[in-house]
């Protein structure tokens, strides 16, 4: 399961740089393919495994080649910037890009907040247009007779209705 | 790039040397702030509310009100 998950991770995070990126910059890549084999070991971007299953670029040019005949001997011998090729021909994001994030909660908030007040509007005319009328028990009238008979009864007179109400003034303390 | 040996063993243990006590004592003065600021309160309003509490008065204002099914006010 956690296989399959990181294969949707890798596809998901695929499909996002592939929209952002240009084609001539994913050609040397392994996701220039329009259908991903899911059957053979994938690359991911994980923080949990440093060393994914296959190398981010496996279609080396001779240039690159070259680099991994000499990566073969003592890495006393390469240079920084060979050391760093290597590390891109390996990985696709370090931990520091991957941990980036990005503006993307932005969009998503707003989005939400467009859909809730598109929401807003729609139940709003469904109470003007489809809800029936209140009941009865809701009117003035009503409620200032069973407010009269709460307090009559001593509702909650310790802490509560009754106790906000003056008994010998008469009135609301 | 001799970095020194992390850390390997203990991490749990270290991390709960730590939190716990500091758990225990939030909780106890989570608890201590709710006893003193709502049980106590509470228990005060009722006490004062029942000192001076006379039921009969009580009981003949409500009748007079007429909320009682049992008796009617007097005058019936």
């Amino acid at each position: 399961m956690l296989a399959s998950r990181a294969l949707v991770r890798g596809l998901q995070s695929g499909f996002w740089r592939r929209v952002s990126t240009s084609s001539a910059a994913w050609a040397a890549h392994t996701h220039d393919v329009d259908v991903v084999d899911c059957s053979v070991p994938q690359y991911n971007n994980r923080l949990d495994t440093p060393l994914p299953d296959v190398p981010f670029v496996r279609n080396l040019s001779a240039e690159q080649k070259k680099l991994k005949e000499k990566e073969k001997g003592s890495w006393t011998q390469l240079t920084k910037e060979e050391k760093l090729a290597l590390y891109r021909l390996t990985h696709e994001l370090s931990y520091a890009e991957m941990r980036q994030g990005s503006k993307e909660w932005m969009t998503v908030l707003g989005g939400i907040f467009i859909f809730l007040g598109f929401t807003g509007l729609l139940v709003w005319w469904q109470r003007v247009y489809v809800y029936g009328d209140v009941p009865h028990t809701l009117s003035e009238e009503w409620v200032a007779q069973q407010t009269q008979r709460m307090i009559d009864m001593r509702v909650n007179p310790v802490h509560g209705f009754s106790h906000k109400w003056d008994y010998e003034k008469k009135q609301w303390k | 790039m001799s970095l020194p040996k992390p850390a390997m063993r203990g991490l749990l243990a270290k991390r709960l040397r730590f939190h716990l006590p500091i758990a225990f004592g939030l909780s106890l003065i989570a608890a201590a702030a709710f006893k003193f600021t709502v049980t106590e309160p509470r228990k005060q309003a009722y006490a004062d509310f029942y000192k001076h509490y006379d039921s009969t008065k009580e009981f003949n204002a409500m009748r007079e009100a007429g909320v009682f099914e049992s008796v009617r006010p007097t005058g019936k």
